[in-house]
């Protein structure tokens, strides 16, 4: 096992982990897209890598820099659309897609939308793009973030993107299909969703971080249960392949 | 049919199929020679007020050249679409062009971080917006294109997102599941860049389409930016390649490297040392300013930006980066 490894090494193996051999991800740029291809080098060779502009399975040659910039379709198995990959996920052959935001609550809700006042706001931020459609239509959806009091608080300025709403039953009493956030993780932690009240929980530990030091770094009362797991860190096949193959620039994941 | 909640976003353009079907029907379809420059294009399809769309996504076969027309023409006050608009939208923020926005990604340059002018200038309270979904903002384009007057989509529901829309939530008369109803939208005029079209407008895109597809048919007047012009034959020896039939089209405007410093698939890659340069100025006001000056307002060609930024041997650098030539 590799010691050396830094926290965005961290996220991306544990994302890709989470990706299933066979199934199909909407990824963004960066993390996420390492995530992917680290999946595919890995236990996932069969991964099927959507981008929301149109590009269907490329062979990625290097990260790309846009969604919709021609790494997202690098011999591809097609360059469609924006309506052909977002009716992809809406008519449920989506399974898992990464998601961000400035803000995130304790049922997963996500703002990338503004902070402040919506008409005179004290910072704009780039709205849904994608995100928003991702989140409604997708099986699983995932964000990786570094962990923060104003990251993750109690009440997001503005609901960019659905997580569970406002706990059990809101994704379906607002007409969502079935869906919503699977997995956080974060520089700290690896957290889920209570299965009955939607609620965010602490599901594994990275080495050497106390529950506490989530907790300071949460704005929200985080479910905490009684058996806390540890996350596995990369292996040294993993950080091999993501310093090597995956982004060999060191674009996202930086020096180690 | 049940309406069951609605956005309060403003709703800038009429969604009346009826009235975009009477427009069409007036529109040419004549097969003539639409060849014109990118400032004369401008000039006759883009007025003060006009709702503008751009097609491409951000910095990526978007039409450059156009967007630089507009600015030195001084157009104020236009309505904008911004469906992924990242260098685009950071043009239309220097000239100020517009005061009314629909915005599903506005303010960003994905992971090249977000623009600080266009950050000012949507913080300032000088534009009207509406935000919605990058689907539901391609469900209202193709609404247009099919002649009704609104989308369906399941995105968008139970958000903030949907709140400062001007979508509506309504009640399926066959299953009783919600959607939100999203209305069709004409722009007035949009541009579109493309690899290769005809005179008469025939345009052909390699790569993905993003949603220019449904762009060049809800939009009422469309100017065609083209990286060359071919012969009619070309287009008639694969009918299939044709994305974009001269009907549609308004203006055909030659401009070789028209999507820099954005990125053309199998052309060329986008100038990150230049959108960086952008991203730095934009910091300082006064030196944004005279950042315009030299690379929009002070000169008068597309063809003349291209050579302050390096001219063929940047183009040639950029060509070999898209086609992953290591040297």
């Amino acid at each position: 096992m590799a010691s050396d490894y830094n926290m965005m090494e961290m996220m991306i193996s544990v994302a890709a982990r989470f990706l299933e051999d066979g199934k199909s991800v909407a990824v963004g740029t960066g993390a996420p897209c390492a995530a992917a291809m680290l999946a595919q080098k890995t236990h996932a060779p069969d991964l099927v890598v959507i981008f929301e502009a149109g590009g269907v399975a490329p062979q990625l040659p290097e990260m790309p820099i846009s969604v919709g910039d021609s790494r997202t379709f690098y011999r591809g198995v097609m360059a469609a659309g924006m309506v052909d990959a977002m009716t992809t996920c809406a008519r449920g052959q989506v399974d898992y897609a990464f998601l961000g935001g400035a803000q995130i609550d304790k049922y997963g809700n996500i703002n990338s939308t503004c902070i402040g006042d919506y008409q005179k706001p004290k910072v704009r931020f780039p709205g849904s793009g994608g995100a928003n459609d991702f989140a409604s239509f997708c099986w699983k959806t995932m964000i990786m973030t570094v962990h923060s009091k104003s990251r993750f608080v109690e009440t997001c300025d503005f609901i960019t993107s659905p997580g569970f709403l406002t706990g059990e039953g809101a994704r379906e009493a607002a007409g969502l299909p079935e869906g919503g956030p699977y997995k956080i993780i974060t520089d700290l932690c690896v957290m889920g969703f209570h299965e009955e009240t939607k609620a965010m929980m602490i599901e594994s530990l990275h080495p050497g971080v106390e529950v506490d030091k989530v907790r300071s770094e949460t704005g929200f009362e985080l479910i905490v249960p009684d058996e806390i797991g540890v996350t596995s860190p990369p292996s040294a096949e993993e950080l091999r392949l993501l310093r090597d193959e995956v982004d060999p620039l060191r674009l996202v994941i930086g020096r180690a | 049919m049940n309406v069951l909640d609605e956005g309060i976003g403003p709703l800038f353009m009429d969604p009346d199929p009826d009235k975009a079907r009477e427009f069409f029907r007036q529109k040419s379809r004549a097969m003539v020679d639409k060849r014109m420059s990118a400032k004369e294009a401008v000039e006759r399809f883009i007025h003060d007020g006009d709702y503008f769309a751009t097609g491409g996504f951000g910095a990526n076969r978007i039409p450059t050249a156009i967007c630089h027309e507009v600015l030195r023409q001084g157009r104020k006050h236009l309505g904008y679409l911004g469906h992924t608009t990242t260098h685009d939208f950071e043009l239309m923020c220097a000239g100020k062009c517009f005061d009314r926005l629909d915005a599903a990604y506005i303010v960003g340059l994905e992971a090249r971080g977000l623009s600080p002018n266009a950050r000012r200038y949507m913080q300032s309270g000088e534009v009207q917006v509406a935000d919605w979904s990058n689907y539901a903002v391609a469900a209202r384009l193709r609404a247009a294109g099919e002649g009704v007057s609104y989308g369906l989509t399941r995105s968008m529901l139970g958000t903030d997102t949907f709140k400062h829309s001007a979508a509506k939530v309504v009640e399926c008369p066959f299953t009783g599941k919600k959607y939100a109803a999203v209305p069709a939208i004409w722009p007035d005029v949009a541009a579109i860049h493309v690899h290769y079209a005809d005179m008469y407008g025939d345009s052909v895109i390699r790569g993905i389409s993003i949603a220019d597809y449904e762009l060049a048919r809800a939009a009422k007047h469309l100017i065609i930016t083209t990286e060359r012009i071919v012969d009619d034959s070309v287009i008639r020896d694969d009918p299939t390649a044709t994305a974009i039939p001269f009907y549609l089209v308004d203006a055909v405007v030659e401009v070789p490297y028209g999507s820099y410093p954005g990125n053309m698939p199998y052309l060329y890659f986008s100038d990150e040392e230049h959108l960086a340069e952008w991203l730095r100025v934009e910091k300082d006001e006064a030196e944004f300013a005279k950042f315009l000056d030299r690379y929009i307002y002070g000169v008068s060609s597309f063809e003349e930006y291209i050579e302050l930024c390096g001219g063929q041997e940047r183009m040639e650098q950029l060509r070999k980066i898209e086609n992953l030539v290591r040297e």
